[in-house]
């Protein structure tokens, strides 16, 4: 008669404590943020004066004296078109070459894939100097394609890896099934993988989006004037005016942190739904 | 289906995007690359004006930080793509660089049109900084390189009201380091701070203790040193490195000065937190934008001996250089001669607090200003000696520093380091 | 035929390839090349000197070595810090709980942000002197008056601050592939043991521990490259080297291409740092496949 009254109790005290350590795990996450934009809302002179988490006064007008202040107009729509272009570069060209790395086989393949992940694990830092003598060499400097070239770059070896990973544990036989329907392997590849791969790719796109979204020292260094210029280059001179105007800055700092942000908050369900779902791991 | 037509958008988007063509410039224009994020907007003013009086298009484009402008510049020197007017900002072995590469406008000629009319318009002391000697051991053929936009000093400064709240008289500094030390217990009791600066950024560290060996030991000693003919691990030189290690037992510098970077020093200097602050004459522009109220004054670090007089760091705050491979070469000169003329200096100095480097611009400053001004008599800079020590050596002595004064080594170990140090360059046979 | 479906299958890779090509290869292979030379930067001249720069950065830079220890002690830190707190996150999380998909929401938040952001905001939070001074006052509240620190300008604790708040940023990362691995445990397996009388610490150390070995792995390979690359973070937390406390590999090598103006130690520098982490990659992914039955 006691042993469920033992085992329920037991289960509900320790559901509760895990749910005690998520919740204040969570916290910690938000925390800052929730500092970020509240810091951003009070003035100067109230900031150290006043630390409740809610400010007396919504100072609303930081935001624009920190888009004015900042020029962040042009920068804002210039980082956006990178990282759309770029994300969806990476997206169709690596899950192209790991579905082949994958399912196709061709002389050279293991070798090519071993350079890849070679490629992941040494860090060229200074790198953007070499890019820029390359990309001046190309004609492709002071231009949008070939930063965004070099951004594709970057996020390469990750994302085959993390669609490779994917394509190699996909059933095979909805493949068979699609070549037997007189599929092209570009079709397979297009009407059956990528769809399948729903969640590993918005893993891709949420990583790529992040790379291109807050790179900013690339940027700097091959463009020629400001026209082209991402949003963290902007960020970088205004934090470098106003690094001790607290407001201001936080204001800046939530700009450009929140579409990065919003980005996530969108993929994330897609990146969940396939995680949650067991059918495909099997 | 309807994917396809959206890849279909985003080849078009690439397509064009990437056809960024040449724009045909009908009117010559000069670009300038900038790092002054305090002087951007003055400069667009100024950049207007000269357009209405000239018809010169003049394109100011500020890129920040300045270790990030730094490498952008390096990055298009490589790539031979420097913008018509640029600074450099680095030491003077790499402006021999870029001369030595052809990437600078040799502007003697310029300077010495008209009797040497445009050269004479400067502080000497401003465009020694841009200036190489004849018989200077870079290797450069003497001559003016460069054109200072502005002068500064590195001194201290003291808050007024703070000193009356300690019982000192606000208008009597303390001149010797004795003095200065003493306040350093008061300091603590009243729970205020002390001496703030950037000393997480180690070249005002540099700064500070060059003006103390130059106090201590004199002009020629210290280039003696660097040329390697004296060591570090002199009497004079433990005597420089023994100031640090007082003022940290005095208690007269602020917590965690070692981390700070300048602009949190500025910050806690305008909210007379710190009562002492160890900065360049930029700070009075600062200070006014985050508290005009404060009352404060300008004085010379507190010396060590009087044998020698006390030296500060001074010279060309900022400098422009012309891009020799420039397109645009006499209009950027043009428009330099213009920007360095008297009045546009004066609404320099006005518009931005900084000091004019034409020395016929005595508009009205601000008596502090006029007093960092003042301090110009003092003034030396490591740009002019026409030696260079080793960058390594530089940094082993600067860290030895921070670590004195966090309390981890004592001067003689750090005379020690930076010797050894100096001895393996030296031994390299690098002769800058 | 043959060669016609070889050709259709190079197709696939080839504009990995090339990308790849142009923009990783060739720049390696400069900045490799570039260690063997002495270079400012600036001049267009460069003098060969061979392996001298390497001689130099092992047996004389005591510098590049310091940094070395630091991003090591952080990566540390970071191996288990953040880690075992992923990987408790991730098996609370697998459970059949409520809010999972919440707390799956939120985790992921601090990797998002760049490291600026993050930097700058945990500067905010915690400095002393010009900041808002939460931990300090927070354990003030509590109690703990004496444990109050300037945790960014004490040299004892600005090492370790940094690592914490990169713990931060970083273990939503391994969350996330922790929660993917332990996902695609069957539950059966579990069913199973219940079944056999195991309890949940038996069933943990048996089936879910082994199973998930290579996610491990994966994650601590992850963690390391990562780790060690961090330098962002540490200019907008500390602002600098502070005296060498602070230094990371990253930063030397950028203090060697501007401050010293000297390009080609730097890439050496970088040849280094590259070869050290493909070492030690390897060793853990070596590590890893001892154990494993094959």
């Amino acid at each position: 008669m006691f042993k469920p009254f033992y085992y329920k109790s037991k289960k509900i005290i320790l559901n509760s404590l895990i749910h005690i350590f998520l919740i204040s795990v969570a916290i910690t996450c938000i925390y800052p943020l929730l500092w970020m934009v509240v810091a951003s809302l009070k003035t100067q002179d109230t900031i150290f004066k006043d630390i409740s988490l809610i400010p007396h006064q919504f100072h609303l007008e930081n935001y624009l004296l920190a888009w004015k202040a900042g020029g962040f107009g042009g920068h804002f729509l210039n980082s956006v078109i990178y990282t759309v272009a770029v994300v969806f570069a990476i997206v169709i060209i690596s899950s192209l070459a790991a579905y082949a790395f994958s399912r196709l086989r061709f002389k050279g393949s293991k070798l090519l894939f071993m350079m890849f992940m070679a490629a992941m694990m040494i860090p060229i830092p200074g790198s953007f100097v070499a890019l820029y003598m390359l990309l001046n060499k190309l004609h492709l400097r002071d231009t949008p394609i070939g930063y965004i070239l070099c951004m594709v770059n970057v996020g390469l070896s990750v994302s085959i890896f993390l669609f490779k990973t994917f394509f190699d544990k996909m059933p095979q036989e909805l493949e068979d099934a699609a070549r037997i329907d007189g599929c092209s392997k570009f079709g397979i590849w297009w009407h059956v993988a990528l769809p399948l791969a729903k969640p590993v790719l918005a893993v891709v796109v949420v990583f790529n989006a992040l790379n291109v979204w807050n790179e900013y020292i690339l940027a700097l260094i091959i463009f020629d004037s400001r026209r082209y210029m991402p949003l963290q280059v902007a960020l970088q001179a205004f934090q470098g005016e106003f690094v001790t105007n607290y407001p201001l800055l936080m204001a800046g700092l939530t700009i450009t942190a929140l579409p990065i942000i919003v980005v996530y908050l969108l993929m994330q369900k897609y990146i969940v739904k396939g995680v949650a779902s067991q059918e495909v791991f099997g | 289906m309807f994917f396809r037509y959206v890849l279909l958008g985003i080849f078009v988007l690439f397509s064009a995007l990437g056809c960024s063509g040449q724009k045909v410039v009908s009117k010559p224009s000069v670009t300038i690359w900038h790092w002054m994020t305090d002087r951007d907007a003055a400069f667009q003013e100024l950049a207007k004006k000269y357009e209405t009086l000239t018809g010169v298009k003049v394109n100011f484009e500020l890129y920040a930080p300045s270790d990030a402008y730094a490498q952008k510049i390096r990055a298009a020197a490589q790539g031979t793509n420097l913008p018509d007017v640029f600074g450099i900002l680095g030491e003077k072995r790499d402006f021999a660089a870029f001369i030595k590469a052809d990437h600078i406008l040799d502007l003697t000629p310029y300077m010495e049109v008209n009797n040497a009319a445009w050269k004479n318009s400067f502080f000497p002391k401003a465009l020694a900084v841009n200036e190489f000697t004849v018989g200077n051991s870079y290797g450069i053929s003497s001559g003016v390189y460069g054109v200072p936009v502005d002068i500064l000093t590195i001194q201290m400064v003291y808050n007024k009201k703070l000193f009356s709240q300690l019982g000192l008289d606000p208008n009597q500094p303390p001149k010797t380091l004795d003095e200065f030390l003493q306040i350093g217990p008061k300091i603590q009791a009243a729970g205020l701070q002390g001496l703030v600066s950037g000393w997480g950024e180690v070249w005002m560290i540099d700064c500070l203790a060059n003006d103390y060996a130059f106090n201590i030991m004199g002009k020629d000693k210290v280039l003696a040193t660097i040329k390697g003919e004296i060591a570090y691990t002199d009497p004079d030189w433990i005597k420089v490195f023994t100031v640090f290690k007082q003022m940290q037992e005095s208690g007269i510098l602020a917590k965690g000065l070692v981390t700070m970077i300048n602009k949190s020093a500025e910050q806690l200097f305008a909210n007379e937190k710190a009562v002492f602050a160890f900065n360049g004459s930029w700070c009075v522009n600062v200070y006014q934008g985050m508290n005009p109220s404060l009352e404060y004054a300008a004085m010379l670090p507190p010396q060590v001996s009087d044998k020698y007089p006390m030296s500060i760091w001074g010279g060309a705050g900022s400098s422009f250089m012309v891009n020799a491979r420039s397109k645009n070469k006499d209009e950027a000169v043009k428009f330099l001669i213009w920007l360095t003329d008297q009045d546009q200096q004066a609404y320099l100095s006005k518009a931005t607090n900084n000091l004019p480097a034409n020395k016929n611009s005595l508009a009205k400053i601000p008596e502090v200003l006029a007093q960092f001004a003042r301090g110009m008599d003092y003034a030396t800079h490591p740009n002019v000696w026409g030696v260079s020590e080793f960058s390594t050596v530089i940094e082993a002595f600067d860290r030895g520093i921070q670590s004195i004064v966090i309390g981890e080594k004592t001067p003689g170990e750090v005379a020690a380091e930076v010797q050894e140090i100096k001895d393996r360059e030296l031994a390299k046979k690098r002769v800058k | 035929m043959k060669l016609k479906e070889n050709l259709e299958n190079y197709v696939f890779v080839l504009p990995a390839v090339t990308i790849f090509f142009v923009f990783y290869i060739i720049p390696f292979i400069w900045v490799f090349q570039l260690g063997l030379f002495e270079w400012d930067g600036i001049s267009f001249t460069k003098v060969f000197v061979g392996l001298q720069n390497f001689k130099e950065i092992f047996l004389q830079d005591k510098n590049w070595w310091q940094s070395v220890r630091n991003a090591g002690y952080i990566t540390l830190i970071a191996l288990t810090l953040q880690n075992i707190l992923a990987f408790m996150l991730a098996w609370a999380c697998d459970r059949q709980i409520r809010m999972k998909n919440f707390y799956r929401m939120i985790f992921f938040i601090p990797p998002v942000l760049s490291e600026v952001v993050v930097g700058m905001v945990w500067r905010f939070i915690i400095n002393d002197i010009e900041g808002a001074n939460v931990i300090n006052r927070a354990l003030v509240q509590l109690g703990f008056s004496n444990l109050a620190h300037n945790w960014l300008s004490d040299l004892k604790t600005a090492l370790t601050t940094v690592a914490v708040v990169h713990c931060w940023k970083g273990f939503g990362w391994g969350f996330l592939i922790f929660l993917a691995g332990l996902q695609t445990i069957p539950r059966e397996l579990y069913e199973a043991a219940r079944i056999d009388g195991a309890n949940s610490w038996q069933a943990f150390k048996k089936i879910t521990v082994p199973l998930m070995v290579p996610v491990i792995v994966l994650v601590a390979i992850l963690t390391v490259l990562g780790t060690m690359q961090v330098f962002a973070l540490i200019t907008s937390l500390v602002g600098g080297e502070f005296a060498g406390h602070t230094s990371v590999p990253v930063l030397r090598i950028f203090y060697s291409m501007l401050r010293s103006s000297r390009f080609g130690y730097a890439c050496a520098q970088g040849v280094t740092f590259g070869m050290m982490l493909i070492i030690i990659s390897f060793i853990q992914y070596r590590f890893s496949k001892k154990d494993q039955p094959r």
